[in-house]
């Protein structure tokens, strides 16, 4: 596929770039930190959201979606990360859906994707439990009992957990913390008894997560997909989740990097724009160059993962590691070139950084990503 | 339709190679080829304008539009074991240029000798006193009668010594800002008055030269474009310069084919090249730090690749080659340096052998080949002025 959009992903990317700077620019979300808004994001803008289609583009048709990609979802993402609107796509849709549609029967999917389509349900992955990336490290225990299971566990960083209709919960039904067997999907519900979900307080200001299950009681409709072979299922849902952050973070960086460019052709110092300055101007060509890159691979990503290509995962990887670097460069370096004014409070670059950071460190970063490329490359 | 026709064509090309390409000079002949084989298969293969294949078939070239190039290119590699090639500096630099601002004269006279490899051009660009600031060229043209008397010295003149003639700034306008006073002129180097020094590089080659001019003389008719008008046709020749060179680093266009868990990493990569130095055979590298650094520069090369390829694909969708374009050559030389760095770390003190006994003729070859690429980053414009150029161009950064 053509790494150049098609007529009707320019008309998203119009469309979504409009709607944000509109109404979720960057004032939004804080407005929404300063007020701690427990839910972290505005339900009627999601509701707006969805009339637009939104929830639903990666979604089939016939649970209430409009059958589009990772593609087309990508391109509304970079806009999203321009003006950090923090809504629940990659939580609700790349991985709570997602694994409904991978794994879910008929009934589940039913049940549960025509309502994130109508921006209704609100979904969840509770997967992580160590502080440096590592799906494979699952501690909680799912034990079968009677018609049913019993689950424990520790769950962290679970985003948009705050406000999930359904939790996916991760837990072990056999084998050790690592082993890639032995993992079983459920879906639990926020309230179920011995549930404890309470969010999180993120640098980025986005919403999480910590859920603590107690002896949680589900009944074996609550199993998603087969038991012990969640990894199936989890680790293309990744790969799923490293290209849309890359796409979020490519709009960061895009954004962060044209405020910055322009900052240096206003601000005056020594009688001259500070633009004027080699030592600035080499360092911004050098971003124009990291930026271009972090957007091919990503677009390729994008395309790679909806034509289910071989090499899928890999390019996943390349795109999250890619984009990671840069968004962490351009996001450094354009705080650095705003002086004191960047390290305010009250200067939105401070606000990129920390999503950028939040970002970058979600589901592996660059270190991590590069490991996995070498690997799957072969070396 | 057209498919039909890009058959029938490869058709052709196929006759055409099995009549024409030497059986010692095709895959798997069990003849070494000869010095005559080799000069037939040049004389075949640039007889029909394939050296150039896309030029004019009126200037020698092959007539070719480029979906026919690309099956020419792909049956001869089916077929020979390598493709005939003449000096870059002709086909690559000044032939596009010619066929842009040169007068139906001068095309008729130069463009098939470059085609044949009959004439070896070098670029008479840079001076002692004027390198990245190019525009201060000193050389100077003064027109006596049919010819422009030429005095000066050019310096890093690759290949000055195997050449038979330059493509030369010199300056016309000695009154004029430093642009406006230049002039593109083509001149023969077997000439009294041309003095050609090579200088050692610090590879042990001797690839450019310092040449110096007296009395040299340029005829009138080798006034390429206007008389003081040469500096918009040494910028473009330095585009075609600078898009040469960035894709020949052989780096990967991101069309790898499929690479899972423990399958064997495709060849001519970075990994594939240090691996019989870092031990560990097959799968996963040993070395954790050596492995993480080739790791960055295959992820690197791999979006360089798809770079390469998205500008290529806005281009044809009408939407101009993009922004991108300005950084493919810092880019590509920059990695083409990295990667002889990590190589070098990778072969240890085998890679420190100069000649002789104890090292592998591609082990002296790759320690020649990390030193040259050095220059990678100076020559075609160096990689601060590359980075200038996008400030300036791209990013409207202020002077
Ligand atoms: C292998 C090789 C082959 C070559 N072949 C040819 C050839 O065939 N024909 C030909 O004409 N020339 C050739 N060159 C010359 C080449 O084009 C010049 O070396 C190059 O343009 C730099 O000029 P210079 O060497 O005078 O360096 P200088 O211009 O003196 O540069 C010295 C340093 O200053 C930096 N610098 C200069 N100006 C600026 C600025 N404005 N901002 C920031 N930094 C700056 C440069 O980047 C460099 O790091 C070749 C060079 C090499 C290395």
């Amino acid at each position: 596929m053509s790494l150049v959009l098609t007529e009707e992903q320019e008309l998203i990317k119009q469309t979504a770039a409009e709607f944000v700077q509109e109404k979720s620019p960057v004032t939004e979300l804080r407005a929404l930190r300063d007020a701690e808004d427990p839910v972290g994001f505005s339900r009627g803008l999601w509701k707006e959201m969805s009339e637009l289609g939104w929830p639903g583009i990666p979604i089939a048709e016939e649970h209430g979606g409009s059958g589009l990609g990772m593609a087309e979802l990508g391109v509304l993402l970079e806009e999203c990360g321009r003006t950090l609107a923090p809504y629940p796509f990659l939580s609700t849709v790349v991985l709570g859906a997602g694994a409904i549609e991978r794994a879910g029967t008929e009934a589940q999917k039913q049940t549960l994707l025509p309502g994130v389509c109508k921006g209704e349900t609100l979904l969840a992955l509770a997967l992580e439990e160590t502080g440096r990336f590592a799906p494979g490290h699952v501690e909680t225990r799912a034990t079968a009992e009677g018609s049913g299971y019993r689950i424990s566990g520790e769950k962290r960083f679970v985003l948009d957990g705050q406000v999930a209709d359904q939790l996916v919960v991760v837990a072990r039904t056999s084998g050790e913390a690592k082993d890639r067997d032995g993992l079983t999907l459920f879906l639990v519900g926020p309230g179920a008894k011995g549930c404890d979900v309470r969010r999180t307080s993120m640098v980025d200001s986005r919403g999480a997560a910590r859920v603590v299950l107690s002896d949680v009681q589900v009944s074996n409709d609550a199993v998603l997909g087969e038991v012990g072979r969640g990894a199936d299922v989890i680790e293309p849902l990744l790969d799923r989740a490293a290209a849309a952050l890359a796409a979020e973070l490519v709009g960061i960086a895009s954004e962060v990097f044209e405020r910055t460019v322009q900052y240096l052709k206003t601000r005056e110092q020594f009688g001259v724009r500070i633009g004027t300055f080699q030592a600035l101007k080499h360092r911004a060509a050098h971003m124009f160059c990291e930026l271009e890159l972090a957007q091919a691979v990503t677009l390729d990503a994008l395309r790679a993962l909806d034509e289910g290509r071989a090499d899928a995962s890999r390019i996943a990887s390349a795109a999250k590691a890619r984009a990671s670097d840069t968004a962490s460069l351009v996001t450094c370096e354009g705080l650095q070139m705003h002086g004191g004014i960047g390290m305010t409070d009250e200067e939105e670059i401070g606000l990129f950084l920390k999503r950028a950071k939040a970002a970058e460190l979600a589901f592996g970063d660059s270190a991590y990503h590069r490991d996995r490329f070498a690997t799957l490359t072969g070396f | 339709m057209q498919d039909v026709a890009l058959e029938d064509f490869r058709q052709e090309i196929a006759s055409w190679l099995e009549a024409n390409c030497p059986a010692s000079l095709r895959h798997g002949a069990d003849v070494e080829p000869t010095e005559e084989d080799r000069q037939a298969w040049l004389e075949a293969y640039a007889g029909r304008g394939f050296t150039t294949p896309t030029w004019p078939s009126e200037y020698g070239g092959g007539g070719l539009d480029k979906h026919q190039a690309r099956v020419l290119q792909e049956e001869t590699a089916r077929v020979a074991s390598y493709a005939p090639v003449v000096s870059f500096f002709g086909t690559s630099m000044l032939g596009p240029v010619l066929l842009e601002f040169g007068n139906e004269e001068q095309k008729q006279e130069h463009l098939p000798k470059i085609t044949s490899g009959e004439i070896n051009w070098c670029q008479g660009y840079s001076e002692p006193g004027a390198g990245s600031d190019l525009a201060s060229l000193q050389t100077r043209a003064v027109l006596e009668g049919n010819h422009y008397v030429i005095n000066g010295s050019k310096i890093w003149t690759t290949g000055a010594n195997r050449a038979d003639w330059m493509f030369c700034l010199v300056r016309t306008d000695t009154d004029a800002p430093k642009h406006d006073g230049i002039s593109f002129v083509l001149f023969d180097l077997h000439q009294p008055g041309v003095t050609i020094s090579p200088i050692q590089l610090i590879s042990g080659a001797s690839e450019f030269c310092q040449v110096f001019f007296e009395d040299v003389k340029a005829e009138k008719a080798n006034l390429v474009g206007p008389l003081n008008g040469g500096w918009t046709i040494a910028k473009r020749l330095l585009q075609h310069e600078r898009a040469m060179l960035s894709g020949g680093t052989g780096l990967g266009a991101g069309r790898r084919k499929k690479a899972k868990g423990a399958a064997p990493a495709p060849k001519g990569m970075l990994a594939e090249a240090a691996r019989p130095y870092l031990g560990g055979g097959e799968g996963r590298l040993d070395d954790a730090a050596m492995r993480d650094r080739i790791a960055q520069w295959e992820l690197d090369s791999l979006c360089f690749g798809l770079t390469l390829r998205r500008s290529g694909e806005q281009a044809k969708a009408g939407q101009g080659p993009g922004a991108a374009s300005s950084m493919f050559k810092l880019y590509a030389s920059e990695m083409n340096k990295r990667r002889a760095e990590i190589l070098m770390s990778a072969r240890g003190s085998a890679a420190l052998g100069w000649s002789g006994e104890g090292f592998t003729p591609s082990e002296l070859m790759e320690t020649r080949g990390w030193l040259r690429s050095k220059g990678n980053s100076i020559e075609g414009g160096t990689s601060e002025v590359q980075l200038n150029v996008i400030a300036k161009r791209v990013l409207g950064l202020p002077d």
